[in-house]
């Protein structure tokens, strides 16, 4: 067996067929186990990385800085250096928890859902999506902790025999969140790690540093490849993706259920667990597609994360992104059919009030930029794909933004009516969770497999060990 | 420092192969030669082989059990523990409704159901497959580092029953590997 064949491979063009109807491949051709397990382990166990990942490690760490300085702030001084006060007290923390847990979705969805649909094209980008889900989740939790101005009494949320003889109170959606994000965290974290556990030992056998062997050895468990070991492991996986599934979903209908068991009017609504579930999808992929892009530039991964899945997931963008068009239609159309005047008003002040140029813009980026996906010519450009994600990404920003300060600006009574601004230090938290983001994110890619190398290998064709058997 | 017996002697003997095929074909070829006691390695899972090296896998495997039992437990415990706080220990009157208004913890039950049902999964899978294992004789193999790029490995143990050093050495070769070597503990 040839170890180190090139590369690439001209794909044969056996008939005059336009090139438009030849499949693109999940994997370019002329890849070997070798070649897929030296490329992926070498990103991570090279001396040097390029410019580029300096970069943006560095601004990761400027956000860094930016978000512990903020803290700081917030614990020395309070939650009065954020924007929220009568009426409007949620305001940056819940809109920024819920963007960055509807960012983590996506990568539950590749690794989980996708898995269970049996779409082979997941399998090179589920570890990188599965650790944007655990560095976003990361970011999000931050801003629950950090709300209540005293995070060091943050254990009170949780249920524990205490002498002061109280409990949480079950009935709250604001529980069952605590509950639902913790859930998804660990569970989130059990996926990446187990689905891990062979890439550490080909990493362990790989390293040629003594205190990398170690640490990888440690972390890899002593995996040894056993065929018993591997049954029993694809079990557990599968039965991980089983669980996570329902769990997805579950965590952002818990967090629609924030809004839609509270009586504001324009969250008091029964389609809000589908229509953030698809919102969450939406800015999942969408933040997959900005970290992608560049990444598999950055350490020249084409071979893997081929045009065929950026394609897909510009399909996926599309179809949930209709989803959440549609939800908006919806949302005017219960508004008028409901015949309640504070729903309608709600609508109408959406629409026209102050806060108009925020949903103005929300159907720009949301509803109009996705159409672009129609076009092939559009899916399959990175840069079409690069721009239209950041639309997405901002327009997800928008439409918690429309969801939140503006239902409670506006509520039943205008004498208590107060206009919403966040505050340069809301401003700067928003910022530094993006930074932290980055900077896990740039961790990650320096010290772990970016792409599952054991599951990259089953997708080659010299797989096959039974001429008439399949492998998943 | 050696915690427990130190094991010394040989622990069975390793062919190299270069393709899943190869692996598979001499994996069948020494179960139907009678032996009973080996394990195959591979740097990816392969379809059937663990039943090929003599692990029994009909009807519900025994970690689906323990995932199932997990979930079981966590669904009870976490449903409980919303009943107990809620109607025993800390009642409170909310709007009215009954105390033991169970649909608003449906939730919980459910959250939790998952996280004990996910422990049970991966740390059975772990416990099952003696994870962690840092030391294990196979590693001493020069190139079993190999294993986890793109060779394939086929071990036939000392404690097999039909294990005779020559015999089973003979056997290795006559199924065209890479090479055989002999495994010490």
């Amino acid at each position: 067996m040839a170890d180190l064949t090139p590369v690439h491979e001209i794909r044969p063009l056996t008939q005059d067929i336009p090139e438009r109807f030849i499949p693109v491949p999940t994997v370019e051709p002329g890849h070997t186990f070798a070649s897929v397990t030296d490329h992926i382990s070498a990103i991570v166990l090279q001396k040097r990385m390029p410019k580029l990942w300096w970069l943006g490690l560095a601004v990761g760490i400027v956000g860094v800085t930016v978000l512990t300085t903020t803290l700081g702030k917030l614990v020395l001084v309070g939650v009065g250096v954020f924007g929220i006060n009568h009426p409007v007290g949620w305001g940056f923390d819940i809109l920024n928890f819920v963007w960055w847990i509807g960012i983590g979705h996506a990568g539950t969805l590749i690794s989980a859902i996708l898995l269970l649909l049996r779409q082979g094209w997941r399998t090179s980008i589920n570890r990188f999506a599965e650790a944007m889900t655990l560095f976003a989740v990361a970011a999000a939790g931050l801003y629950p902790a950090f709300h209540t101005g005293r995070p060091w009494y943050d254990f009170w949320l949780f249920p524990y025999p205490n002498t002061m003889s109280l409990w949480p109170q079950f009935r709250s959606p604001l529980m069952w969140d605590v509950f639902a994000v913790s859930t998804y965290a660990t569970v989130s974290a059990l996926f990446w790690y187990v689905g891990l556990i062979p890439d550490l030992a080909t990493l362990r056998d790989r390293s040629r540093g003594k205190i990398a062997r170690v640490l990888y050895g440690m972390l890899s468990l002593g995996w040894r490849g056993s065929a018993k070991h591997w049954f029993r492991y694809e079990s557990a996986y599968l039965l991980l993706a089983g669980l996570s599934t329902p769990l997805v979903l579950s965590v952002h209908t818990i967090v629609s259920f924030d809004f839609a068991v509270a009586q504001i009017p324009g969250w008091h609504a029964t389609f809000f667990p589908p229509y953030f579930v698809a919102g969450a999808v939406y800015a999942g992929f969408a933040m997959v597609l900005t970290l992608a892009i560049p990444a598999r530039k950055m350490f020249h991964l084409q071979d893997f994360i081929t045009m065929k899945h950026l394609e897909n997931m510009g399909k996926v963008m599309l179809a949930t992104g209709l989803i959440v068009f549609y939800s908006y239609a919806m949302e005017a159309f219960f508004a008028y059919y409901s015949g309640n005047g504070f729903e309608r008003y709600m609508w109408l002040n959406r629409v026209t009030g102050p806060y108009w140029k925020m949903y103005a813009m929300l159907i720009v980026c949301n509803g109009l930029a996705p159409q672009m996906m129609w076009f092939r010519k559009m899916r399959t450009s990175t840069f079409g794909l690069f721009v239209t994600a950041m639309f997405v990404n901002v327009g997800m920003w928008l439409e918690r933004f429309v969801i939140i300060p503006t239902s409670l600006s506006r509520d039943f009574l205008p004498s208590s009516w107060g206009m919403y601004h966040g505050t340069r230090w809301d401003w700067s938290m928003f910022a530094g969770s993006i930074g932290l983001f980055l900077f896990l994110l740039f961790l990650f890619v320096r010290f772990l497999p970016m792409i599952s190398i054991f599951e990259m290998r089953t997708m080659l064709p010299e797989a096959q060990a039974h001429p008439e058997g399949h492998e998943a | 420092m050696a915690i427990g017996k130190v094991r010394t002697g040989l622990y069975g003997v390793i062919a190299e192969f270069t393709s899943p095929a190869e692996l598979t074909v001499a994996a069948e070829a020494a179960r139907d030669a009678g032996y009973t006691e080996m394990d195959a390695f591979s740097p990816f899972p392969i379809h059937g082989l663990h039943e090929t090296v003599g692990m029994k896998s009909a009807g519900m495997s025994s970690l689906s059990a323990i995932t199932l039992a997990g979930g079981i437990i966590g669904g009870i415990a976490g449903f409980f523990m919303c009943w107990y706080a809620n109607v025993i220990s800390y009642p409170l009157n909310i709007g009215g409704k009954p105390l033991n208004s169970w649909p608003a913890w449906i939730p919980i039950t459910f959250e939790c159901t998952i996280l004990l049902a996910s422990f049970a999964a991966v740390f059975g899978m772990l416990a099952l497959n003696g994870l962690p294992m840092p030391y294990h004789p196979v590693f001493n193999v020069p190139r079993f580092d190999q294993a986890s790029r793109d060779k394939f490995f086929l071990v036939i143990q000392a404690r097999d029953p039909k294990f005779d050093f020559d015999g089973v050495w003979k056997f290795l070769e006559a199924l065209h590997p890479r090479e055989v070597v002999d495994v010490p503990w």
